[in-house]
C-alpha cells in the first residue's frame, strides 16, 4: 500500500518579527532583525539585556479576559498562531463534525508556563503554599497548548506534546505527520510556542555562557556562522502548520502551501548542553530525513540552519551538513533565520518550518543577517545579508535541542 | 463596612480580577451555573475574596458559598 502523503493547508505565526504570516514572513526577506532591549522585566541585574519579544500582542484579539488570564502567555501566543492557522487551512469544524474525531494536535514547548512559574515561586515564598493559586499547575505544564487547542476546537484525536527543548517544534511536526500517515488521524494541528523572556531563565542561560552579552547591538546580536559571534538570543513566541492527509486536502479544494517530505531524528549522546564535536549526531538526522523522504542530497536546494549564533553550534552544525550532504553540500543555500527572530527555544522549529514552505511558495530564500566576517570553519552559502531569489522544490529544516536531540524536517513543493 | 459596601467591592472584584461579565452579577447568581464559573474558579474567587477582605474561609464553609449573595453574608459575618 503506498504511503499517506501528508500537505500543510495552513499557517499561522506570531514572531518577534511580526504577529502574522505575512508580516514575519516580510521581516525576514527584508533581513529586520527582531531583537531589542528587554521590556519584559527590568533587565539592570542580567548580564544580558536584549530579547526577541513578541511586540504588541492582544489576546484580547484571540480570546475572552476570563479565559486569557487563566493561560500562561505561551499558551496564548500558540493558540493566536493555531487561530491564524485555522482560518488559513478554511476548515470549519461545524460544517464538518466528524472530523472532529479524525483530527488532533502535537504542540512543542522548550520549557512552558515559566512567566506562571516564577509568580507561582514569589507568592510560595511570600505567603506560603496555602496562597498558592488554584491555575498554577494547569499554567505552567508544558502540555497545555495542545491541551487547550483541543479544549478551544473541540475536537477529539490523537494530542501529544514534545519537550525536546530547541528541537520541540520540528518534533511536534514530524511526529503529527507520522500520526496522520500511519491513519490514526487525517488533520493535525502542529507546531509550538514558547515564552520565557524571564529574569529566571535570561540569568540561568547566561551561567551557561548560552546567551550573547552584545547589548549595546541588539540588532547585531545574533549572527549565525560570523566568527565574531557570542551566543544566541532568547527569544519568544512560535508558529503552528495545519498538516492534512493529501486526499482529503485535494477533495475539499484546499490551498495547499507545500508538502511534509521527510522526517529524522537522531541523538548525540554526549553532553546535556554542547553539540557531539564533528557533527555525526546531526548528521545522522539528516540523513535520516533524506532517507525517509527518499531524496539524494543533491536534490535538496535549501536549509534553513538550526543556526543559532553558538560558538559551537555553528561550527558543528556545518561540519554536520558537510558530512551529510557530501559534495552536494556545496551547492546548498543555507540560511539562518534565527539572525532576525533570535532563538525561539521550543518554537523555533515550527516558525524555521513555515519560513521554509513560504520559501518554496515565492521562490526566494531569506538571508543569514549579520554575516560580515565569515568564520573559517563556517565555510558554506549562508546566504549573507541579502534574501536570494532562487528556484526551491526542497528544503530542510534542522532543529537541535539541549540534551542532543536532533531532528531533520524536509519540505517540498506540492506536486 | 455596610452590606452595600460589600457588594460593591465584590462586583469590582469579579469584574477586574476574575473577567465576569457586570450586568449578570446579582445576590441571586449562582458561581457554576449563571456566571459560569467552574471548580477552579470558585476556589480562585474564594481566595481573592480572603485577600480583598482580609478573612479567612475554611474549606467547609466554602463547599455552602454557591451565589454571589452568600459570598456577600460570609464575609458579612466575618467583618462584623
Amino acid at each position: 500500500m503506498e504511503r499517506r502523503r501528508v500537505v500543510v493547508t495552513g499557517l499561522g505565526a506570531i514572531t518577534p518579527v511580526g504577529n502574522d504570516v505575512e508580516s514575519t514572513w516580510e521581516s525576514l526577506l527584508a533581513g529586520r532583525s527582531g531583537i531589542g532591549p528587554i521590556t519584559q522585566f527590568d533587565a539592570s541585574n542580567t548580564k544580558t539585556k536584549i530579547a526577541g519579544e513578541v511586540k504588541d500582542f492582544d489576546p484580547d484579539v484571540y480570546f475572552e479576559k476570563r479565559e486569557s488570564r487563566r493561560l500562561d502567555r505561551y499558551v496564548q501566543l500558540f493558540i493566536g498562531a493555531a487561530d491564524q492557522a485555522m482560518v488559513d487551512s478554511g476548515i470549519d469544524l461545524d460544517t464538518e463534525p466528524e472530523l472532529r474525531e479524525r483530527m488532533g494536535s502535537i504542540a512543542g514547548a522548550g520549557m512552558g508556563g515559566l512567566h506562571s512559574f516564577e509568580e507561582s515561586l514569589d507568592t510560595l515564598r511570600s505567603r506560603g503554599p496555602g496562597r498558592l493559586n488554584p491555575l498554577t499547575i494547569p499554567k505552567l505544564i508544558a502540555n497545555m497548548s495542545a491541551g487547550m487547542a483541543a479544549i478551544r476546537w473541540e475536537f477529539f484525536g490523537p494530542t501529544n506534546c514534545t519537550v525536546t527543548a530547541c528541537a520541540a517544534s520540528a518534533n511536534a511536526i514530524g511526529d503529527a505527520a507520522e500520526v496522520i500517515r500511519r491513519g490514526a488521524a487525517d488533520v493535525m494541528m502542529a507546531g509550538g510556542a514558547e515564552a520565557t523572556v524571564s529574569e529566571f531563565v535570561i540569568g540561568s542561560f547566561n551561567s551557561a555562557k548560552a546567551l550573547s552579552t552584545n547589548n549595546e547591538d541588539p540588532e547585531g546580536a545574533s549572527r549565525p556562522f560570523d566568527l565574531n559571534r557570542d551566543g544566541f538570543v532568547l527569544s519568544e513566541g512560535g508558529a503552528v502548520l495545519m498538516l492534512e492527509e493529501r486526499e482529503r486536502a485535494l477533495a475539499r479544494g484546499a490551498t495547499i502551501h507545500g508538502e511534509i517530505l521527510g522526517y529524522g531524528m537522531s541523538t548525540d549522546g554526549f553532553h546535556v548542553t554542547l553539540p557531539r564535536p564533528g557533527g555525526k549526531g546531526q548528521a545522522l538526522a539528516i540523513t535520516a530525513a533524506l532517507r525517509d523522504a527518499e531524496l539524494d542530497p543533491s536534490e535538496v536546494q535549501h536549509l534553513n540552519a538550526h543556526g543559532t549564533s553558538t560558538p559551537a553550534n555553528d561550527k558543528t552544525e556545518t561540519a554536520a551538513i558537510k558530512l551529510a550532504f557530501g559534495s552536494s553540500a556545496q551547492s546548498l543555500a543555507i540560511s539562518s533565520t534565527k539572525s532576525m527572530t533570535g532563538h525561539l527555544l521550543g518554537g523555533a522549529g515550527a516558525v524555521e518550518a513555515l519560513a521554509c514552505l513560504l520559501a518554496i511558495r515565492d521562490q526566494v530564500v531569506p538571508p543569514t543577517i549579520n554575516l560580515h566576517t565569515p568564520d573559517p570553519e563556517c565555510d558554506l552559502d549562508y546566504v549573507p545579508n541579502e534574501a536570494r531569489e532562487m528556484d526551491v522544490t526542497t528544503t530542510l529544516s534542522n532543529s537541535f535541542g539541549f540534551g542532543g536531540h536532533n531532528v531533520s524536517l524536509i519540505l517540498g513543493k506540492h506536486q | 463596612m455596610d452590606r452595600l459596601d460589600i457588594e460593591t467591592r465584590m462586583k469590582a472584584l469579579l469584574v477586574g480580577e476574575l473577567g465576569l461579565e457586570a450586568d449578570k452579577i446579582n445576590n441571586d447568581a449562582r458561581f457554576e451555573e449563571d456566571l459560569e464559573v467552574d471548580s477552579l474558579g470558585v476556589v480562585e474567587l474564594l481566595m481573592a475574596l480572603e485577600d480583598e477582605f482580609g478573612v479567612e474561609i475554611p474549606d467547609d464553609e466554602a463547599e455552602s458559598i454557591l451565589t454571589v449573595g452568600s459570598a456577600v453574608d460570609a464575609v458579612i459575618a466575618k467583618t462584623g
